[in-house]
């Protein structure tokens, strides 16, 4: 089947899509962008996590045909580098497989909730899994931000 | 040096621009998939792959019959099959490959594979697999035994006035790294293979995989890929082979990529085992003696089991000063998923063992469990299990002393159960834990452990640039930085460029054993230095007062080193005895945790740590070192566990096996000490590892101060807190 959606601001088309396929595959593999990681393919993770028509989605449980004629912006879209920028500061990348989508995740909730205090930001980053870092300068990287 | 310089690869991993194992892409790429064991144990009697051949898209089905090389590999033992060839040893265990020009369809093939088994009864219990007469795990193996460590210190009858006893049990964890694993192998023109892949150590992973295709090792060429966290589960080979025959047989690149539930089967866990300990001291509570006996269930294959088994035994004891220890640890082959590294490496286990004890012990005597640990802290000159004199700083009670006086939990008050508003502070009660731990760092036993650094000085655009080639595995951790930091400080230029590791230089050793700084980092100093000699002795003024950019003109200075850790030595067999560690690590933990002892349900408030670094290269690296680590031991001690019945792994899904969450972590307060290891470079000391064995243990500590209840296992289930059990 073909796709079409808006990606990034951009009208973008993909072919000989499997009706299987995610819309976490079209993107990395089919679109050109792998900024968007696969880690669980459970929605466990967060790793995938864009925007779906400004809501924040686990792009590995979006069937591709789900994204027709919608709007997807991905870490490679996303406006300013205020989060990106406080990530690297406050030593919030190790492996980074986490932060793409991490960083969508922090962009939506400073956008809903400007000063977030401790227990929004956890609550808000719960479905973000990371690794190696024990979440605590993933905090101290959101409070930079919104600072 | 010791500054918090970002890292090189930061910009492109917030951007989601740096490329991951998985992200690679090739023209004309195929996609790999395996086809794995169902049963724990089964003869293999026949595979019929027609019906995967005659799926449209396929380009190859591939069975140990293809293997063009050596059938079997293995990092210390070469007995782990490329593919099964006429038994599966374990539920997962490789035995068909399909290379496609679709995953799915590379899938759907795997899945018609016709593969006939018998199935035989799996060995699951690793202590009754020691037992004279118990069936083999397999039909290579004389012996479930895959290695016996037995330590002799003192006198093996030595008594006390006060004993404890007590049997302790620790689950299989796993390394759940994000990034699974994959790469990218592109056949070439030379009849060699060019492979792109996440992994912790090139050159091991080039010995193994050139001996399986049957080409000689120039003829495999290694690219380090993005690495999206590795904690020991990247040591062991996985698609490495695979993706590499399948590149080789359709002449087309193929990438593999494992799903998390093939992840979970596709790398080694952290053993599982079951320790005994019996402590010895006087009344006032000086430890006389410790028994013990640790069994590590090593799974089907040795990976680095010998190893591991090494550590549990050498540090079985802890960071106290001990005259009579009798200790037998034994690691296993059963038909349980292969266990091997994870961050700790056989001291994790260990350390909940002793701990536990230690707890007891003081409970016992009536004495604070802060105090009997001061009273028997490891300390500079004491002596370990294996005869080994402590050298350098060993500063066990400053750091006990350090989480005692760390500033006391504040601020948020999640109750336990969160957001479930399961309780409003009814039935919950609060505890308080510490916990010690020893690390060695390097690797051990008289292994030759050294790496390799290129450097290269020359003037680019009108400055000087020096670009740093090594072959060590970045994972994370922030090792680029800190080579960065390294050749910037000795050489005194600002341009500094990591080339990416790949095996077109020497061996930098392994990304692990908490060693990459101490040994690549002596590398690249080393290196540096070298250079420079060669700079003043074409000036003769010194250093600082080079024109580099006039006396470098058009020349470029290169210097290969090959560096080395004072070097260790073998135990003896018989008694464990010899100087088997270059270097201690010590780290302790002060735990607050919250209960609700109705429901079972656990809320960390707060973590103290203290380690000694010897030197912060990066402090928010090495805090970050010690944070990460620190929650991984959480895991362990609260909810990570694969579930193995019966040989079958239960839960291999992010939906089962649980890692902490943002919501898990509490705050965590970290005091970083610097006493420098006369030894080392930099007089620094492996970070990475010590602070995920001694949380675990101060978790659990926590929680018996808080419910009163025994707690002998990890990690902890809410059934095991209730006051009583429900179902009696």
């Amino acid at each position: 089947m073909r796709v079409t959606c808006t990606v990034n601001g951009e009208p973008r088309e993909a072919d000989d899509v499997w009706p299987g396929e995610s819309l976490l595959y079209v993107l990395r593999e089919r679109l050109g962008l792998p900024g968007t990681k696969n880690a669980c393919e459970q929605g466990e993770c967060g790793s995938c996590t864009v925007y779906l028509d400004g809501e924040p989605v686990c792009a590995c449980l979006v069937a591709a045909g789900q994204a027709q004629d919608r709007s997807v912006v991905t870490i490679e879209g996303l406006p300013g580098d205020r989060v990106q920028r406080a990530f690297l500061e406050a030593g919030a990348v190790q492996c980074g497989f986490c932060t793409p989508g991490l960083v969508v995740a922090v962009h939506d909730l400073l956008a809903r909730v400007p000063h977030p205090d401790d227990r929004e930001i956890r609550e808000a980053l719960a479905g973000n899994l990371c690794r190696c870092t024990g979440y605590e300068t993933i905090l101290d990287a959101v409070r930079l931000a919104a600072s | 040096m010791g500054s918090s310089a970002e890292r090189p690869d930061g910009r492109l991993k917030v951007s989601g621009e740096f490329a991951f194992s998985s992200d690679l892409w090739a023209d004309d790429m195929l996609w790999g998939a395996t086809l794995r064991s169902p049963h724990p144990r089964a003869r293999v009697l026949r595979i019929d792959i027609t019906g995967a051949v005659a799926l449209p898209g396929v380009y190859a089905v591939l069975t140990h019959q293809d293997v063009p090389g050596s059938l079997h590999y293995g990092l210390e033992i070469l007995d782990q099959p490329v593919l099964a060839i006429d038994e599966v040893c374990y539920e997962g265990e490789p035995v068909a490959i399909v290379a496609a020009d679709h995953p799915e369809t590379a899938r759907r093939a795997a899945a018609r594979i016709r593969v006939e088994y018998e199935p035989l009864p799996p060995v699951v219990d690793a202590s009754a697999a020691l037992l004279a007469g118990a069936l083999l795990a397999g039909s290579h193996l004389d012996s479930n035994l895959v290695r016996h460590v037995p330590i002799r210190k003192g006198d093996p009858d030595a008594t006390a006035e006060v004993v404890v006893a007590g049997d302790y049990e620790v689950g299989m964890q796993d390394q759940a790294f994000l990034g699974p694993e994959s790469g990218l192998a592109v056949p070439a023109e030379d009849g060699g293979v060019d492979l792109f892949v996440a992994t912790q150590w090139l050159h091991v992973d080039r010995r193994q995989v050139a001996a399986c295709l049957g080409l000689p090792e120039p003829l495999v060429r290694l690219t380090l890929a993005g690495v999206g966290g590795a904690f020991g589960a990247r040591e062991d080979l996985s698609m490495q082979v695979h993706a590499c025959m399948l590149a080789l047989r359709t002449r087309r690149p193929v990438k593999m990529v494992y799903s998390r539930e093939e992840s979970f089967y596709g790398h080694v866990h952290r053993h599982p085992a079951t320790l005994h300990y019996e402590h010895g001291a006087t009344r006032d509570g000086t430890l006389v003696y410790v028994k013990a006996r640790i069994v590590l269930d090593g799974g089907a294959y040795a990976s680095s089991s010998p190893a591991v088994c090494a550590n549990a035994a050498t540090l079985g004891i802890g960071p106290y000063a001990v005259p009579n220890v009798v200790m037998d640890t034994y690691a296993v082959y059963t038909n349980n998923p292969p266990c091997g590294a994870m961050r700790g490496f056989g001291a994790v286990q260990a350390c909940f063992g002793y701990e536990s004890q230690m707890d007891k012990l003081a409970g016992a005597l009536g004495i604070d469990p802060v105090q009997l640990r001061l009273r028997n802290a490891l300390s500079t000159g004491d002596t370990m299990p294996t005869g080994q004199v402590v050298e350098g700083p060993a500063p066990v009670a400053e750091l006990l002393h350090r989480v005692s006086a760390a500033p006391p939990p504040s601020g948020l008050d999640i109750l336990p159960g969160g957001v479930a508003n399961t309780t409003h502070g009814e039935g919950v009660v609060r505890g308080v834990g510490y916990a010690v731990s020893i690390k060695n760092v390097g690797f051990s036993e008289g292994f030759d452990d050294f790496a390799t650094a290129r450097v290269r000085l020359e003037v680019v655009g009108g400055v000087p640039a020096a670009l740093v080639h090594t072959a060590a595995a970045e994972v994370g951790q922030g090792l680029v930085t800190v080579l960065g930091q390294i050749a910037r400080t000795e050489l005194g230029v600002e341009q500094v460029t990591i080339a990416t590791a790949d095996t077109s230089v020497g061996s930098a050793g392994s990304t692990s054993a908490s060693r990459q700084t101490y040994v690549t980092g002596g590398a690249v100093r080393a290196a540096c230095v070298a250079i420079r000699e060669k700079l003043l002795a074409r000036a003769g003024v010194p250093l600082p007062e080079l024109d580099l950019v006039d006396l470098l003109g058009d020349d470029a200075i290169e210097e290969t080193v090959e560096w080395r850790h004072r070097p260790t030595h073998p135990l003896d067999p018989a008694t464990g005895q010899g100087d088997a560690h270059v270097q201690y690590a010590f780290a302790a933990h002060r735990v607050t945790v919250d209960v609700d002892t109705e429901l079972g349900l656990v809320k960390v408030v707060q973590i103290a740590t203290a380690q000694d670094v010897g030197k912060a290269m990066n402090p928010l690296a090495v805090v970050g070192q010690i944070q990460g680590g620190t929650a991984q031991g959480l895991g362990l001690a609260l909810m990570e566990e694969i579930q193995v019945r019966d040989g079958l792994v239960r839960n291999p899904s992010f939906t089962d096996y649980l890692i902490p969450t943002i919501l898990d972590m509490p705050p965590m307060h970290v005091d970083v000490l610097e006493l420098a290891d006369p030894y080392a470079p930099y007089g620094l000391r492996g970070v990475g590892e010590p602070p995920t064995i001694s949380s675990t243990p101060a978790i659990v500590a926590a929680l018996r101060a808080a419910t009163g209840r025994p707690l002998t296992r990890v990690p902890v289930r809410p059934d095991d807190i209730l006051e009583s059990d429900p179902h009696s």
